[in-house]
């Protein structure tokens, strides 16, 4: 298993999917593992009832169909599926309303969707997803076609005064640019974080959840520029020194 | 989740590992190569695999690997291939008998007069190589670099039309860091002798691979063309040389204009606000069991 992470870790992001599929081929009694650790880019389905679209992953996923969190139905239908408690699943429907809203102040687009179900330790997991790209050129010029995934996935433990969430996420970033002096220019990726906190639960669950996302998205909305900008340039500059900088010689590593 | 799958035939499994080895990132072959065993868990199949996928990688790659004798560098390039696990290296003229698999030079002979270009035509391709070391040792900490005679390598004398080509390349691994780089240029030059004038065609691909928090790579090409007149192969040669050093340069600094200064910027201001258009964090506090959706879109303005 770790040889196979190893090989995700190295394979062109861009070619995810592929990588995922020839490890599953090859692995087959690993798949729940696999499926589980691997992030490939969110897809997209339509609910039948309402027509809103819905993120799928594996956490809504029951044997090939999907639950929509707005109908709480699967698609296809199927027989004898999980589906969370009464109580978790009003959680779950504010949760997705009011990440729908969160979701357009600070991305101006794309689809948001969350799922919650119990887990074994008496507490519950819940998993926020947000999807959207953009095509063509951005309001202020050079961007060609970018796309910005997140997946949190947060673990609630019991619910006692102060509760634990662990909280899991992973933005897959991609930017391609195409421009007549530069050529081609292709960047992209995913980053994986943990945050941890014990929050008081009065201040509501949903609160303590997008309280973390929040903080979350806005260190790794930082921390990407420094890693995908910052060392792929740091590289490009160590391989071939801009002018300016050649009368000094690097010392060699 | 279906039930058993069948199990792949040997040959599948076999395309399987030769796609994972040949999408390795410049100089992380090995590294794939020991993961893939691992998930293989079939030496046979792993082996035809790499003796089909490391010739591949290795000349697309353009290796630079040391040969023994005190010879100094070889580059594995499809240019300089003389048969399945035999590179030319012009400088030396010596030829290089290579390990794929183990990426090792394991032997040098020197190379036959059918194997390399007529005097005259050397005396084009030695000139060009000599200039293109001094540029690539300047601009490049690890570069190497090599020039060969693709087409026309048996003209005698003036007046017939021959092509060079010069490769550039350069790699950088620092697993302790989780950072991998690679540069590769591939210059054609078509010398038309009867009108002196000499035609270049550039091909530039850059890649990094940064894996700490998780993989991101960049893959940036570009392709340019230039032509200049030339009266003898000296001048000729400087003249190819500050060419091909003129786009590098320039292709190198609008890579850092256009893509990494204005990116960050442009590009996440896209994707992703820094914060919402009120200027404060979410509201996430107006967090009331019921009336939640509507005390939000109220707080924030917007219709619902």
């Amino acid at each position: 298993m770790e040889a196979a992470m190893g090989l995700m870790r190295r394979m062109p992001p861009r070619h995810s999917e592929t990588a995922l599929s020839a490890l599953l081929s090859l692995l087959p009694h690993n798949s729940s593992d696999l499926l589980s650790q691997v992030d490939l880019p969110l897809q997209v389905l339509s609910d039948d009832d309402s027509g809103k679209r819905f993120i799928l992953c594996e956490y809504n996923r029951d044997a090939d169909s999907y639950r929509s969190p707005w109908s709480n139905k699967y698609h296809p239908r199927l027989e004898d599926a999980p589906y969370p408690s009464s109580k978790l699943r009003q959680l779950e429907i504010e949760a997705n309303d009011i990440f729908t809203v969160y979701c357009d102040q600070y991305y101006e687009g794309g689809i948001s969707s969350v799922y919650m179900w119990e887990d074994d330790n008496e507490g519950f997991v819940a998993c926020f997803l947000k999807d959207g790209s953009k095509t063509g050129q951005g309001r202020r010029g050079y961007l060609e076609e970018g796309t910005w995934d997140a997946i949190h996935v947060i673990e609630v433990g019991p619910e006692e005064e102060t509760t634990r969430y662990c909280l899991t996420s992973t933005v897959m970033l991609s930017l391609t640019t195409d421009d007549v002096s530069s050529g081609t220019f292709s960047l992209s990726g995913s980053i994986r974080r943990q945050m941890n906190m014990n929050l008081p639960v009065a201040d509501g669950h949903l609160c303590n959840m997008g309280k973390m996302i929040e903080e979350m998205e806005g260190k790794l909305r930082n921390s990407l520029d420094q890693v995908y900008f910052g060392k792929t340039r740091e590289m490009v500059c160590t391989l071939r020194p801009p002018s300016e900088v050649l009368p000094m010689r690097l010392p060699d590593s | 989740m279906a039930e058993e799958e069948t199990e792949l035939s040997d040959k599948q499994k076999k395309e399987i590992a030769k796609w994972f080895l040949l999408n390795a990132p410049a100089g992380e072959i090995q590294y794939v190569a020991k993961d893939l065993k691992s998930v293989l868990n079939n030496d046979d199949v792993y082996d035809e695999a790499a003796s089909e996928a490391f010739p591949v990688y290795n000349k697309s790659h353009m290796i630079c690997l040391e040969m023994p004798g005190r010879f100094g560098d070889v580059l594995v390039t499809s240019y300089g291939e003389l048969q399945g696990n035999e590179y030319l290296d012009p400088k030396t003229a010596q030829v290089a008998i290579v390990d794929h698999v183990k990426q090792v030079c394991t032997e040098v002979r020197p190379a036959t007069d059918e194997e390399l270009p007529t005097p005259y035509v050397e005396e084009y391709r030695c000139a060009l190589e000599a200039e293109m070391l001094k540029y690539v040792s300047e601009a490049y900490p690890k570069g190497s670099c090599s020039v060969y005679c693709i087409n026309g390598k048996d003209v005698e004398g003036p007046g017939n039309d021959f092509e060079l080509v010069a490769v550039i390349s350069a790699a950088r691994l620092s697993p302790q860091n989780f950072c991998t780089g690679s540069w590769r240029s591939i210059w054609n030059i078509e010398c038309k002798d009867d009108i002196q004038v000499l035609e270049l065609k550039g091909k530039l691909q850059v890649g990094a691979h940064y894996f700490e928090e998780g993989n991101v790579q960049l893959d940036a090409k570009h392709e340019c063309r230039d032509s200049t007149m030339f009266q003898s192969p000296d001048d000729g040669a400087i003249a190819i040389a500050s060419l091909i050093r003129h786009h590098e340069t320039e292709y190198l600094a609008s890579l850092e204009v256009a893509s990494y200064l204005n990116l960050p910027d442009a590009t996440f201001k896209d994707l992703r606000r820094k914060l919402p258009v009120t200027r404060t964090l979410f509201p996430w506090h107006s967090t009331s069991q019921f009336n939640l959706t509507r005390e939000i879109s109220k707080e924030l303005g917007i219709g619902k």
